[in-house]
């Protein structure tokens, strides 16, 4: 199991090798330089502060630099914020992003999940054309619209909570909801539909032949069964929050890296655009890893064998 | 000999979208403490219906049972609610399934399924139960049941998963055993072994058995009694030896003539022609009518009723109704029974139970 890991990990620093060399050329192709109002500046004020951040050797040789930085984990210094590294302001606006992109998770996962054994278990009644109704809309609606209904009637009409910034906790609740909005969405579909095949699948029978009850028979052998097609959702899903977060840490003025990220990208903010994509590339691989570990946990019949 | 399990007249329907399925029309029989009948007939005969409905374990809807009462020992178990037949299933009657493969928890250690019962029923610890476990495993003919407990389903074979299969039934000593084609999906030595185990259990425990099968060379061997289903109805009822040496049903003579056999081999192998009525509108007169070429007029008209042959033996065929023709059976049937009879005198019929 370690060495898997291990594996796994060695893996991963090839993959974000390949991303940063990848992203790197990239933005050499984006148009527009770095330098704002670069018509105002005179060519050799332009040389001069090109020449400070090291953008006047040829690519190859800043390529070269950045890698050799990068794995001393220096990430560079910002090109809008003077003086500030990348590392330090990704840091600083890593914690609202978090909190949101996690609560989310667990609020829409656990929730759609909620709904979708309800569904299943009273299969066909009305609780069940409820549940679906509200897993349609929450896939139908895209989260910015959402985020705006919210904002509105419970943010401005009924001022339950703040309508944006960040601050208290309170501040988290309307860009957590919205964003949770798609996870319990699917999470709701999927879980109605593996529960309703496994509650029909012969060990089921075998459990109820046994004597066990409703309860017993959902819970003790239903879920476990269920719950494995939902980890291969729950990766992408994951997924679809970092990036879900650029859009709604926008509406919301959330001070994160999402909102930095688009900064960034219209300012040509290249050490800004470099450090965040290696940090969603990051996430993205390492939230791969948990739900492959996560698969052993749950079934058993694909959980390494010891030495494997 | 005492009654465990009195069927009266039992309806089974099914309402689909397309109307309602009669799986099972109007089933009676009885069953004494500690013996084996069988339930034989073809695919959609009404056979697993038939026992998925004495546990209560057809899916309500769509599934219900119409009409009839399942009496077990006394009990109307059709009057019981959801929580009494909890109580039932799985202490007093349980259930061998069909497919191994499928019929065990894939996520749940093995041991664990198995005390499951024990724990619910018999009120036993955890220890007490993984002992017990220990012993049935054992019983089932599991080596090394200390460490087979603590492993998964995929980590066994197929006839050991039927062990497994069996060993849950058996947990709480249920007076009823229903195994459902316990050996369909096996093949034949495993088959051999499962059935020699579920025999030499019964002596043992002394339980009653309904055992669901459609091959009747593993009814020969363990069966006291066979009742042939057709079309959702016990066409015929009788003893082992009633329904190999003396069958009274047209359909009975086909499933027999169907049976292949070693000392047969230079004649055809004969085939039922046709197939099952669709039981969503059942035909009027006897199921059977339209495949049957003993079929008369009044076979199309009316359904016959069980005629009664002998103490054990009944049958539901308009042939046996004196006003009727004497028909004989197909002669390639009779020569098949002549040599039944045959290799089973030189059988050793007393180690049937």
């Amino acid at each position: 199991m370690t060495r898997y890991i291990l594996q796994r990990l060695g893996y991963m620093i090839i993959t974000m090798f390949l991303i940063a060399t990848f992203t790197f050329f990239l933005m050499k192709f984006l148009p527009g330089t770095p330098l704002s109002a670069a018509d105002k500046l005179s060519e050799e004020q332009q040389a001069v502060v090109l020449e400070k951040y090291g953008l006047d050797d040829p690519v190859p040789v800043q390529y070269f630099n950045y890698i050799v930085n990068l794995t001393q984990g220096d990430l560079g210094i910002s090109f809008q914020f003077d003086n500030r590294e990348v590392t330090t302001i990704i840091l600083e606006r890593i914690g609202p992003s978090m909190t949101i992109g996690v609560q989310a998770m667990i609020v829409g996962t656990i929730l759609g999940m909620l709904l979708g054994l309800v569904s299943a278990i009273y299969h066909n009644g009305f609780l069940d054309y409820g549940s679906t109704f509200i897993a349609v809309l929450g896939k139908s609606i895209p989260s910015f619209v959402f985020a705006g209904i919210l904002q509105y009637y419970v943010g401005v009409k009924l001022g339950w909570f703040p309508v944006a910034l960040w601050g208290t906790w309170q501040h988290t609740i309307m860009p957590t909801i919205a964003l949770a909005i798609f996870p319990l969405a699917i999470a709701a579909r999927f879980m109605r539909t593996e529960m309703l095949e496994v509650l029909g699948s012969d060990y089921i029978t075998t459990a109820r032949a046994k004597g066990v009850n409703k309860f017993g028979v959902v819970f003790k052998h239903g879920l476990r069964n269920a719950l494995i097609p939902l980890v291969t959702v729950l990766g992408p899903l994951a997924i679809g929050l970092v990036t879900g977060t650029l859009v709604i840490e926008n509406i919301f003025a959330v001070p994160g890296i999402g909102e930095q990220f688009v900064k960034a990208i219209n300012t040509n903010d290249f050490p800004i655009i470099m450090g965040t994509t290696l940090l969603i590339a990051f996430l993205f691989i390492f939230i791969i890893l948990v739900i492959d570990l996560l698969y052993g946990v749950i079934d058993p019949r694909i959980r390494l064998a010891e030495g494997e | 000999m005492e009654k465990l399990l009195e069927v009266n007249n039992m309806h089974v329907s099914f309402d689909t979208y397309g109307g309602e399925v009669k799986a099972v029309r109007g089933v009676s029989f009885d069953l004494n403490k500690g013996e084996t009948l069988a339930i034989v007939g073809e695919s959609g005969s009404g056979k697993s219906v038939t026992t998925k409905a004495l546990m209560q374990l057809i899916p309500k809807p769509p599934g219900r049972i119409k009409e009839g009462e399942i009496l077990f020992e006394g009990r109307d178990l059709t009057k019981m609610s959801e929580k009494q037949m909890q109580k039932i299933r799985g202490k007093e009657m349980a259930m061998i399934f069909q497919d191994p493969m499928t019929s065990l928890n894939p996520t749940m250690k093995v041991g664990n399924q198995i005390m499951e019962g024990l724990i619910k029923h018999q009120k036993m610890d955890r220890a007490q139960a993984r002992k017990r476990v220990v012993e049935l495993l054992d019983l089932v003919g599991i080596p090394d049941p200390e460490s087979r407990l603590k492993q998964y389903p995929h980590q066994f074979s197929g006839g050991m998963r039927q062990r497994v299969v069996v060993a849950i039934a058996l947990a709480c000593n249920p007076k009823l055993l229903i195994a459902d084609e316990p050996t369909t999906a096996l093949d034949v030595t495993i088959q051999a072994q499962i059935l020699e185990l579920m025999k030499d259990i019964q002596k043992k425990t002394d339980s009653a058995t309904i055992f669901i099968t459609h091959d009747l060379g593993v009814v020969a061997n363990v069966a006291d009694r066979v009742a042939v289903m057709y079309a959702g109805k016990i066409v015929e009822i009788g003893t082992v030896d009633d329904i190999f040496y003396n069958p009274k049903h047209p359909y009975t003579w086909g499933l027999l003539g169907s049976m292949p056999s070693l000392d047969s081999a230079d004649e055809e192998l004969y085939a039922i022609p046709g197939s099952p009525p669709d039981l969503l509108d059942p035909p009027k007169g006897d199921a059977f009518a339209p495949r049957n070429e003993y079929a008369m007029q009044i076979d199309l008209e009316q359904e016959p009723p069980m005629f009664k042959v002998s103490e054990t033996h009944y049958a539901a065929t308009w042939l046996l109704h004196e006003n009727a023709p004497n028909m004989e059976p197909p002669a390639s049937i009779k020569k098949r029974m002549e040599g039944m009879a045959k290799s089973s005198s030189s059988n050793e019929k007393g180690d049937r139970i």
